[in-house]
């Protein structure tokens, strides 16, 4: 079984955000790693595709620059390879370009199954897996804490905001994965260096056939407006003396909630 | 100048439309001349007579046929636009199955979408929303630059659900031309006592500070003892301690409770988008350095095995 996991390189979360004073888009600029929530996709698509009895696990990815270093800590996991769309024109693309580039890209690895996160850290738009199945033409089961994929049905524990729905469809087919539905592996070593030689097929937006449809050239929304929220104060910090609960029953009663 | 028309995608909670329905038909009240919902679940005439009350003047019924609302609600909805028959702009809570119905939309109607909103305002015939990013310390505001209808979804507790323009909300059964081949063969409730998470009026949410999945236990017991709701921070949902439906923060849930207490969370801009408008913020963490403590109306710096096992007996005891 042949599996696409749709992976983001994004700027390091630790490292405050920043936007383009003129453009208002967010600075991707830099050294970009493997986003934490595409971790766990990576490696459900390897668990899978081996329960399967083998197969290739592709990254697609699409980055404005030619940045890769996040796509080598996926391959130093065990996929075999990725397909980068990387082009300057995709600067400034909302959700709806990005999964137009991801489904055409996906369609040339023509995957049994394609895995994505919620939403990636950055941005958080969290729309692209639906879209992406859309464009595709494929069932999608979003948030996904459990994965099976047994004769030729994918089957999903989803959750919901009251537990869980068991939810199954026909292969090929999109599947977002919440973060914990597996604890994702650590690259070795040996993972290391052979993700260094492992091909990653870099292609533009023409390349696509995409001219014109993605990235700022089709940006339908515009930012008018950037301002600073209103900042919180802080109130009263204490060491604690092993008193210190006193003070929060003290608050509580206070505030009337006890 | 006010739009025409919004549509709202309406959700069911637990026995009631959920909270996020209402606030968002609260809100597109104040924007628009009509407001109408659309809505895949059980209770249709129920949903329906509630919703008139918050004034929807009529509700749109799609069958999914036991699949997932995605695919089936999207294409019932894109059907009616290209009929003729659209509104201006159309409202989604940021929840599971709004945003796969948004998702799905956004290709069938090839529009952009806004997400993740906590405002929205009309100017001329310009929509606008607004979005809080960088851990909230930031306000971006976006207008649609296309034909409507626009998408867009908003957090709940972004606006506050208000009954009125009271009418009688008519029932009207729309057909879904493509229903998906997502099928839900089973549903689970897993049980919980107490508030869910984004509508409890306290909230004790847990961080890697526990050191451990057993001790997570402290806040489920503290939440309870304050008839509140447990959460969590993205650390120890990524660690797999507990689901994904305790987060909170920017990939999680938003929650604006009375009193929020965070205990061992150091306060991840990650994180704090997710609470930082909470009415009151206790934070118990032993770093006095943790960012979670800039934001604290009371920040207790000390070691969360003593401090909540203290407090928790304190409680106990009254």
């Amino acid at each position: 079984m042949n599996v696409v996991v749709c992976v983001k390189q994004i700027p390091d979360p630790a490292v405050p955000g920043e936007l383009d004073p003129q453009t208002h888009w967010l600075k991707r600029e830099g050294k970009l790693i493997l986003d934490d929530s595409d971790a766990y996709g990576v490696e459900m698509a390897l668990q899978l595709a081996t329960a399967a009895g083998g197969g290739d696990v592709t990254l697609v990815s699409m980055a404005p620059n030619g940045e890769t270093s996040g796509l080598r800590t996926a391959l130093a996991m065990g996929a075999a390879n990725a397909i980068l769309v990387s082009d300057e024109s995709l600067k400034g693309s909302d959700a709806l370009s990005t999964a137009k580039v991801l489904a055409a890209a996906i369609k040339r690895a023509n995957p049994d199954l394609v895995i994505t996160a919620t939403e990636a850290t950055d941005g958080y738009t969290g729309t692209v897996p639906e879209q992406v199945a859309a464009l595709l033409g494929l069932p999608s089961i979003t948030f996904a804490k459990k994965i099976e994929t047994a004769d030729g049905k994918v089957k999903v524990e989803r959750q919901t905001e009251a537990g869980y729905d068991e939810v199954e469809a026909p292969l090929p087919a999109v599947v977002s994965v919440t973060a914990g539905v597996v604890e994702p592996r650590y690259p070795s070593f040996k993972g290391i260096m052979a993700a260094k030689s492992k091909p990653v097929d870099t292609l533009t937006v023409a390349d696509l056939g995409l001219e014109g449809q993605v990235g700022a050239a089709n940006a339908r929304q515009e930012i008018i407006s950037v301002t600073p929220a209103e900042e919180r104060q802080a109130g009263e910090i204490i060491e604690d003396d092993g008193e210190g609960f006193q003070k929060i029953v003290a608050f509580l009663e206070s505030k009337k909630v006890i | 100048m006010a739009l025409s028309k919004i549509w709202v995608h309406a959700e069911f909670g637990t026995d009631k439309p959920s909270s996020i329905t209402l606030e968002l038909i609260s809100k597109a009240r104040t924007l628009a001349d009509t407001v109408e919902a659309f809505y895949a679940g059980d209770n249709a005439d129920a949903v329906a007579a509630e919703l008139g009350k918050y004034g929807v003047s009529k509700l749109y019924t799609i069958d999914t046929g036991g699949n997932l609302q995605g695919v089936a609600v999207a294409s019932a909805v894109a059907a009616q636009v290209e009929a003729g028959n659209a509104p201006d702009l159309i409202m989604f809570g940021t929840t599971y199955d709004g945003r796969d119905v948004l998702g799905r939309l956004s290709v069938a109607l090839d529009r952009p979408v806004l997400t993740n909103a906590s405002a929205l305002e009309v100017e001329g015939d310009e929509v606008r929303v607004t979005e809080a990013i960088f851990g909230g310390t930031q306000l971006v505001t976006s207008a649609f630059r296309c034909e409507p209808p626009h998408l867009a979804a908003f957090r709940p507790k972004s606006f506050v659900a208000e009954a009125g323009g009271e009418t009688t909300a008519a029932v009207e059964a729309i057909d879904a031309p493509d229903k998906g081949h997502a099928k839900v063969v089973e549903r689970h409730v897993e049980e919980h006592s107490g508030p869910i998470l984004d509508e409890a009026a306290i909230v004790v949410s847990g961080g890697r500070g526990l050191g451990e999945s057993d001790k997570y236990q402290l806040i489920e017991d503290l939440a309870k003892l304050l008839k509140g709701a447990p959460g969590a921070s993205r650390a120890i949902v990524d660690a797999g301690w507990v689901p994904y439906s305790y987060q909170v923060g920017q990939t999680g849930k938003v929650v604006k409770p009375d009193i929020y207490i965070a205990a061992g969370i150091s306060g991840a801009t990650q994180h704090m988008v997710g609470m930082k408008g909470s009415k009151n913020i206790i934070a118990i963490n032993k770093d006095a350095e943790a960012p979670i403590f800039g934001i604290a109306d009371l920040g207790i710096v000390g070691d969360v095995h003593k401090v909540l096992p203290a407090l928790i007996e304190a409680l106990k005891n009254r």
